[in-house]
């Protein structure tokens, strides 16, 4: 249904009722979901350009330069709801609606990201939902051949019921192989290409612009797309070699709002109208109205405008992939939308007014507590120290979010396509694009820090991100955010989108990263769990490597070297691991992002790039012991932190998760140390022997090779029991 | 000297192996689309991995009964090297030109990583430049690789040294915890009984170049243009 203040600007414009596909029309077009409709002045904030940008936001995907000719195609999306409601299929979905966000700019998909949050493990339910959900982007994903080369899985009880499923996807072309979504020329045809249409996804995106209600399950269901990879994948290759013969002058895949979204936005952008033909349409099932045509988001669709004397070569295209195409419309000089149906106008709208028209707004927002917009007073006590440090140690290096997620992505094929320079489970993936230069890849978010304070732990996930490409050597290029917030009416969570909104803006700006894209996803809250999502600006960084100069491995690769911290740890335990194993969720200052954060990553990756470093890992999550611990493998390490430890508390010194900073290991500490100047680091031990072995000011913890590995085997283990 | 790369709707490491024969080795070779039936002026095929028509069915299943299938045999009956990488093995086991099935993972899911692999063979046209019982890293990418085949089978793959590969530890041995999927005797790679037909779920093509860990899979490819140089 319409909003009542909706249908009223709507009928003073078209001065007559809308009928019942052009109210469709308008309740997709004009959900959050489409349009942005509450978040759109905060967005405008964002700096979105920068050298290497050739377009920013507003296509189906952003478009980068690289080297050599070669360009990048960056989105990022979210399939929430739909994950909830059907996670295999939700999942799978989500995947293919990126991966046709890049194919329709031109660009081949080779790379694609996934951070994902899920409700804590121990009900059948948020078990089940784990489960399908990553067997739905493994199963979407490796049928289709585009590696997934990185993710973040993260566990927290605030997700029960409202499941985050994120998704990235990267794209490689050469410049001029790249198409736009804005309409061309007027008379020239639209070709609808890909899957048939059927009855899946009606509404989908006013679905998405709601909570989750309990009976959600059973009456959302028919919202929810049904996946097929494998006309995916003949959708890829009809498609890019449509765009690669010519023949395509525009392309839009079919996303949120079917046909009817991408053939009026499509239309809009060129400053043209469209003329559609529903009858056209090839469909999945017999008696289909013009309605359901229209809105339904049936996958596997791309929508290509075509001069007249190609549609015949396109529709061979089509027919030698064993797709369903079909020349359903054309383009118009005057800017109405106007869809035929049975020898019927159905619909007859101002295209500006159905694509553009919808009123945009700030709504009103309030800090939490006080309501003033300052430090929060902590709710409860700090916890003791703990008696027995290692076991402490432990129940951090063992918990979900900690372990390793080899159970994960070992499901995940993520070396097709042989580019495969870093593989998951280090801070960032490389991928080889061109002999000299590689793509380095990371994703995530800190939702725990961003709940205690959204500005800095927006901005926190901002350094993170960039920390986990320094530790790589690599430059960034761009980054894409997903804002994955509760339900924006209420003031409290419209303040959390807009301090995240802004200290995302201010990290990518201190860092000059340009925010390329990204999409909206509100209303996650769930009505079984009476629980809003933390608040969760989750984001995509890629950035660039030179292949030439040896990338650092997240473990220690040989005995005998320096190790040496780098940033300064100060006993922010607010949101960290630690306290929330301890259930002290509320307690502890929240951190901050240091003053010289940038300075930080500059250097990292200056010293990464001198080749004098031989491993590097970034700080975050788990603080420094789960950095320790996580760089030991076949070599271990012994650490003395007596200097740093003096007069701290020892498990804030080993769990604090105090943002930008990093350990790295080198056979030439002198160089590296000069290298990083006068910023906060110390040498704190060596690499080798078994394991690893902590000293501290009070206290002293050894883990054998045997511990550390059953701590973090912990999820694997779990998952195949 | 022509080699084939057979792409069905759904094939995805086509191109993969294309860039591997011509790129990197610098080989003849060229994607057939598999609605071109005629496989004339070519000395060998790759049939490359992926989910040909989308795993329906059964893995495999619905390409072996495509008419390009029937080109592929001729070429085999000419005793000119075929090659199968994982969804390719599960292609020739349904089209039977190799003996035995492969199934389900004994862990029921996808599996993507590094295995230990022992040359069981060096008498092949794809393994001539291995030594035997050398102990190689190959990746493996597969849901359906639990090889399968009645005991009568397995002898006969024995008598004749026609198992190619097989699943081992570091050390070249044959153990249950190497074994990634539940193939039976460890099984990874056979030859049909002309030896010209090579059935594997390791993908070699993924381990041709040091840059991405290893250039070793680059061997077989190696070995199998050099029959075709020797013999056609």
């Amino acid at each position: 249904m319409l909003p009542e203040e909706d249908l009223k600007i709507i009928k003073e414009k078209l001065g007559r009722e809308p009928n019942l596909v052009e109210q469709g029309c308008f309740l997709n077009m004009w959900s959050e979901h489409c349009s942005y409709r509450s978040s759109a002045p905060l967005l405008k904030t964002f700096t979105t350009t920068g050298e290497n940008v050739l377009i920013g936001p507003g296509d189906d995907a952003a478009i980068l330069k690289f080297e050599d000719g070669y360009v990048l195609a960056f989105a990022m999306e979210s399939h929430n709801h739909p994950s909830y409601v059907d996670p295999y299929n939700g999942a799978a979905t989500g995947v293919g609606g990126i991966v046709r966000d890049i194919i329709s700019m031109g660009a081949r998909p080779i790379a694609l990201m996934d951070p994902l949050y899920f409700g804590t493990l121990d009900t059948p339910k948020n078990l089940f939902l784990f489960e399908q959900i990553i067997k739905g982007i493994a199963g979407y994903g490796n049928c289709i051949g585009v590696p997934v080369l990185r993710g973040e899985t993260f566990f927290d009880r605030r997700y029960s019921g409202n499941p985050l499923v994120n998704v990235v996807c990267v794209g490689l072309c050469k410049e001029d192989e790249v198409v736009i979504s804005n309409a061309q020329t007027p008379g020239n045809r639209l070709v609808l290409a890909g899957s048939s249409t059927g009855k899946d996804g009606l509404g989908g995106a006013s679905f998405a612009s709601r909570d989750l209600s309990e009976s959600a399950e059973a009456e959302d269901r028919p919202s929810v797309q049904v996946g097929d990879p494998y006309t995916e994948k003949l959708t890829i290759e009809m498609t890019l070699e449509a765009i690669r013969k010519g023949y395509v002058k525009a392309c839009r895949d079919l996303g949120a709002a079917g046909l009817g979204g991408a053939s009026s936005e499509m239309a809009f952008k060129g400053g043209l109208g469209a003329h559609i033909i529903a009858d056209n349409v090839p469909q999945r099932e017999p008696n289909m109205n013009a309605y359901e045509i229209l809105l339904a988001e049936s996958q596997e669709r791309m929508l290509f405008e075509v001069a007249p004397e190609d549609v015949d070569a396109v529709l061979a295209l089509v027919e030698k992939y064993d797709l369903n195409g079909a020349d359903i419309g054309y383009l118009t000089e005057e800017k109405t939308y106007v869809v035929e149906f049975r020898g019927e106008i159905v619909a007859e709208l101002p295209i500006d007014f159905l694509t553009a028209g919808v009123p945009i707004f700030e709504r009103p927002s309030k800090a939490p507590g006080s309501g003033e917009e300052g430090d929060k007073p902590e709710k409860s006590e700090k916890p003791e120290i703990p008696a027995d440090l290692k076991q402490a140690v432990l129940n951090v290096l063992s918990s979900h979010n900690l372990a390793s997620k080899e159970w994960i992505y070992r499901q995940y094929d993520h070396e097709v396509q042989l580019r495969t320079v870093v593989k998951p489970g280090e801070d960032a993936g490389v991928l080889k694009i061109t002999d000299s230069h590689g793509l380095a890849l990371s994703c995530g978010c800190q939702p725990r820090a961003t709940l205690l304070d959204p500005y800095e732990g927006a901005k926190a996930t901002v350094y993170e991100n960039a920390m986990n490409l320094a530790v790589k050597g690599a430059e960034p290029l761009a980054l894409v955010n997903c804002l994955n917030f509760g339900n924006p009416e209420r003031p409290e969570i419209y303040w959390q989108i807009k301090q995240a909104v802004l200290g995302l803006g201010d990290g990518a700006r201190e860092l000059s990263i340009p925010v390329v894209g990204g999409n909206v996803s509100l209303y996650n809250e769930s009505d079984e769990h009476k629980t809003a999502i933390p608040p969760t600006p989750s984001i995509g960084v890629i950035g660039k490597v030179e292949l030439n100069i040896p990338i650092p491995s997240s473990s220690f690769t040989r005995p005998g070297e320096s190790i040496i911290l780098v940033g300064e740890t100060k006993p922010e335990m607010g949101g960290s691991e630690y306290y929330t194993i301890l259930g002290k969720t509320e307690a502890g200052a929240a951190p901050k992002v240091p003053e010289n954060a940038q300075k930080i990553i500059k250097a990292i990756r200056d010293a990464v790039k001198s080749g004098k470093v031989s491993s590097a890992h970034d700080l975050s999550l788990g603080g420094l012991a789960a950095g320790l611990a996580g760089m030991c493998g076949t070599v271990g390490a012994e650490i003395d932190l007596g200097e740093i430890s003096a007069g701290q508390q020892p498990d804030e010194v080993l769990f604090a998760e105090s943002p930008a900073r990093a350990l790295l290991s080198t056979p030439e500490p002198e160089a590296v140390l000069a290298l990083l100047g006068d910023l906060s680091c110390a040498i704190i031990g060596k690499t080798g022997g078994n394991g690893l072995r902590v000293k501290g000011e009070s206290f002293e913890i050894a883990l054998s090779p045997e511990e550390l590995s059953e701590a973090s085997g912990s999820l694997t283990r779990f998952m195949m029991k | 000297m022509k080699i084939a790369i057979i792409q069905f709707g759904g094939t995805n490491c086509d191109l993969d192996v294309l860039h591997v024969l011509k790129e990197v080795m610098g080989l003849d070779a060229e994607t057939v689309w598999y609605k071109q039936e005629d496989l004339s002026g070519f000395d060998g095929v790759v049939v490359p991995g992926g989910f040909s028509y989308g795993d329906y069915l059964r893995a495999g299943a619905i390409a072996a009964r495509t008419p390009i299938m029937d080109s592929v045999k001729k070429l085999a009956a000419e005793g000119k090297p075929v090659m199968g990488i994982c969804n390719g093995f599960q292609v020739l086991t349904e089209a039977g030109m190799l003996k035995g099935a492969l199934t389900t993972n004994a862990y029921p899911k996808f599996r993507c990583h590094w295995a230990s692999l022992r040359v069981e063979t060096t008498d092949t046209p794809f393994t001539s430049k291995f030594g035997k019982r050398e102990v190689i890293r190959l990746p493996i990418a597969h849901m359906e690789g639990n090889f399968y085949a009645e005991e009568e089978t397995l002898a006969e793959l024995d008598e004749n040294e026609r198992v190619v590969f097989r699943y081992v530890d570091e050390n070249g041995k044959v153990t249950d915890d190497a074994n990634p999927n539940g193939s039976i005797e460890n099984i990874a790679g056979i030859v049909n009984e002309g030896r010209n037909v090579l059935g594997l779920m390791p993908h070699p093509e993924r381990a041709s170049e040091t840059i991405l860990g290893s250039d070793t899979g680059r061997k077989m490819f190696e070995s199998m243009a050099d029959y075709i140089t020797e013999n056609f």
